[in-house]
Order: structure tokens, then sequence, then C-alpha cells
């Protein structure tokens, strides 16, 4: 109970003082999850409404490979990531091994399963409502999933939070592509891993508050632009 | 209208779903102007033949046959559904939603909409979401949508089934005027009072089968088959 009121006490002087330390995790665990966030949804939000709407002869047999993509370990995730970029690995020519670029690449690959997957989810039940008045108002595939995203665009949303949940709050892959070195690919996850391996628990603590304060706060933005949650509306 | 995609001939069409039979073999065939309406009990192949011409259905036999290819016939005719299938968008961006397709120009557009908006008394209604209405403004709607694109063709499956006498009246009234300029309809219905107030044409299914056919006064004053006189009679058929 010390160690969590220690925490509290701990999150607060950081973020009171405007810790420069901080401040830079914070930015730096923002722009690798959000950079993430963005490519996983670029893939994984047409790919997962093509799956609910395309028949195809594997399409089964690739549901189910994408749902068990969802629980791929990101630790190797992050040791696969790390052979393909390190010198010796096809990739190690780009030097992208222990930066952010690598971080992003990494959460990358954990979270598209996650959104499409969902997406999928989401977009078969509305392809059912949507499926006969489509064909029928002669609409081409790429209308129909042009349509089904914009209409289904709020379990998307939720889709692309739950990547979002896991991206900010994922430690395994990126400790191991990024190095966790201070200044350059330190975020919030790793530092609280550090804090914790040094025995430091106030400070870890502290900066898990902050980790959680963050994830709560994008999602409150995020739901207050895309105006969910209001009366009169879907 | 100048039309070009009608007639339309069904020939040796049959359906089936595993091992039941649902439609045919069926001979048709629709000619350019009328009120068709098809009548039959539940289950005779009245909804299956109603999407089997809309290409909505695989025919397992048969061929149908437009007067226009069928890249140009998809573009003529319209739907609708026995449950409207609203769009989760405002009223307007489903009325929108079709001519977008046929990329109307934007002043056509909005023309179009407020025209179709204000014949349905959905004029206050534009920026509500569709998905809120009440049941007959859903389906007027749905008929609003189907018809503002000006079909050649529209067929309707059953709309006014769950439908308060009000909402009825004025779907009747909006169908009447479509066949007054010009639209070949082709409906469902299990209201005989319907039939009698709109069809020019009766066909009637039984067991997926056509088993009258013909123009409305007559064949509901001189029905031919023992199947549809009881159908008129309002026994049971099995």
């Amino acid at each position: 109970m010390n160690d969590i009121w220690a925490g509290l006490t701990s999150a607060f002087w950081l973020i009171a003082t405007g810790d420069a330390d901080l401040i830079e995790i914070t930015m730096r665990s923002l722009q690798v999850s959000l950079s993430a966030l963005f490519i996983a949804s670029f893939i994984a939000l047409p790919l997962g409404t093509w799956l609910a709407i395309r028949r195809f002869r594997f399409r089964r047999t690739a549901i189910a490979v994408l749902n068990a993509m969802m629980g791929l370990p990101p630790v190797v995730v992050g040791l696969i990531v790390y052979l393909l970029l390190s010198r010796a690995g096809p990739f190690g020519v780009f030097g992208l091994l222990f930066t952010p670029t690598a971080m992003i690449i990494a959460q990358v690959v954990i979270i598209t399963p996650l959104i499409a997957s969902i997406t999928h989810q989401a977009m078969r039940d509305l392809w059912a409502e949507y499926h006969d008045l489509l064909i029928s108002l002669n609409t081409t595939p790429m209308r129909r999933i042009l349509t089904l995203i914009t209409d289904g665009r709020r379990a998307l949303l939720t889709a692309a939070l739950a990547g979002f949940g896991r991206a900010i709050g994922e430690v395994g892959a990126i400790m191991i592509v990024g190095g966790n070195i201070d200044h350059a690919t330190r975020v919030l996850t790793t530092a609280i891993a550090l804090e914790t391996g040094k025995g430091d628990f106030a400070l870890a603590l502290g900066l898990g508050f902050v980790l959680i304060g963050l994830a709560l706060s994008v999602n409150l933005i995020i739901h207050a632009l895309s105006r969910t949650e209001r009366r009169g509306r879907w | 209208m100048v039309t070009t995609v009608l007639p339309v001939e069904m020939r040796g069409v049959s359906i089936s779903k595993g091992r039941k039979s649902l439609l045919g073999p069926i001979d048709l065939t629709l000619g350019t102007s009328g009120f068709t309406i098809l009548l039959g009990p539940n289950g005779a192949g009245k909804t299956t033949l109603l999407k089997a011409l809309h290409g909505l259905e695989r025919l397992d036999t048969g061929t149908i046959t437009w007067s226009a290819s069928d890249t140009v016939a998809r573009t003529k005719q319209a739907y609708v559904f026995q449950s409207p299938v609203m769009l989760r968008r405002s009223v307007r961006a489903n009325l929108a939603y079709p001519l977008s397709i046929l990329s109307y120009p934007k002043d056509r557009m909005d023309h179009a909409i407020e025209t179709w908006a204000e014949r349905i008394g959905l004029t206050d209604a534009l920026h509500r979401p569709a998905t809120r209405l009440s049941g007959g403004e859903k389906q007027k709607l749905a008929l609003a949508r189907a018809l503002i694109r000006d079909p050649e063709i529209l067929f309707l499956d059953e709309p006014c089934s769950n439908l308060d006498g009000r909402s009825v009246k004025d779907i009747e009234a909006l169908l009447q005027a479509a066949h007054r300029n010009g639209t070949r309809i082709v409906m469902a219905t299990h209201d005989l009072g319907q039939a009698r107030r709109l069809a020019t044409e009766i066909l009637f299914l039984f067991n997926g089968r056509i088993h009258e056919e013909g123009p409305a006064p007559q064949t509901f004053d001189a029905p031919l088959t023992s199947e549809f006189k009881s159908f008129l009679n309002g026994d049971i058929l099995v």
C-alpha cells in the first residue's frame, strides 16, 4: 500500500514539475504507438473489411490464421524483427535496429492482426445487413468496402483503440528491437521495466500511472473528436 | 420514358437450395409497362422470383434475358425489400447514395433529394439518422431511394407488411404515381385488397410455379385454377 501511495505521489510530482525525462519518454511512447496505430489501421481496416465481404477458397483458413495471430507473443515478434533488422539480417542494410522505427515495425506486426480481426467481426455483421442493398444498387467492390468502412466507423474506432491499447502497453518486443536506450528508444513501458529492475518501485509505479493516464486520455480525446456516445446519433 | 431494358424474358428458370426446389421451372415475359402483382401463400416462391429477376439469386437452370446488356439492365432497375435496409447515415445521405453511384452532379442531386424528401414527407427529417425513423417512414425512404434514380423497372417485396393504414396509403400513392410516370412495377404481396387496388396484371405462384397469369380484373373475376380459387376464398393451401 505504501508503494502505491509513493507511486501516486511520484507520478504527481513528475507531472507537476514537468520532468524533462518524463516528457521525452512520454512523447516517444506516443510517437511510436500512434505511428504504429496509423500504419496498422491503414493495413488492417481494409483487410478486415475485405475478408468480411469477399468469398474465396481459403477464406476460413485465412480468418482462423488472422484470429490466431492476435495472440502472437510480443517477445517472439521482437526476436523475429530483431533478426530481420540486425546487421546480418535481410534488412540490416537500413540500420534500423535500436531505433524508434524498429519499435514501430514490431508494434505494427503485433497490432495489425488484432485490428483486422475486430474489424472483420464488426464488418461481417454490417455486411450481412447491407449485402442485398449494396448488390441491388449495383455498387463496385471498392465502393462496398468504402461504404462499410464509413458506416461502420464507430466499430472500427473500437478496433483501432484496442490496437492502441495493445501498442502503448507493449514492452517485450520494443525492449528487444529498441534496446531501451536513454534519450533514443526509451519509452514508458521499458522505463517501468528498468526502474522495477533497479528496485525503484515508486518511480516505476509513477510511470505506470502516467501510462494509464495517457492511454485513458488518448481514448477520451479520440471519442470526443469522433463524436461517439452522443445522443441523437447512431 | 424511353424504355431500353424491357421486355425481360425468363426461360426455364429454376432455383433450389440443397435438395429443395424453391422455384420453377418458370417461363415468363414482363412487358414494357404495367403493374404486376405476385400473389401466393408463404413459401410459394414470390421473393425468390423477384430476387432472381433482380440478379440476387443464382439460377440453377434457365436464362433471364433483358432487352439491353446486363450491365445496362442493372442500372435501370431497383428493389425495395420487405424489411427496409437503412444505411447508417442521415435521411439525406440515404437519398444521395444511389445518385452518387451514378455520378450525379451536385445541383441535380440536391434538387432530386429535396423533391423526394417532400414527396415522402421527410423534408424536416433530412438530417436525422435514417435508422431512427418509424417503420412507415423507413419504408417510404427505401421506396424514395429506389425511385430517385428513375428506374425503368421496380421490384418490391411485400413493402407494406407490418405497416399501419396511413403508411400503406402513402406508399400506394407513391407507387401509383411511379406507375403513371412509366415505371414498370413488379410487387409481391399477401394483401388481396392491395392487389385489387394496384394491379394491372396478376401472377399467382404456388409451390414455386406460376399457376395463374393474366390481366387483373379478369383473373380475379374468373380464376382458372382451383389453387387460385382457393387462395381467393381464403383457404389454406398446402
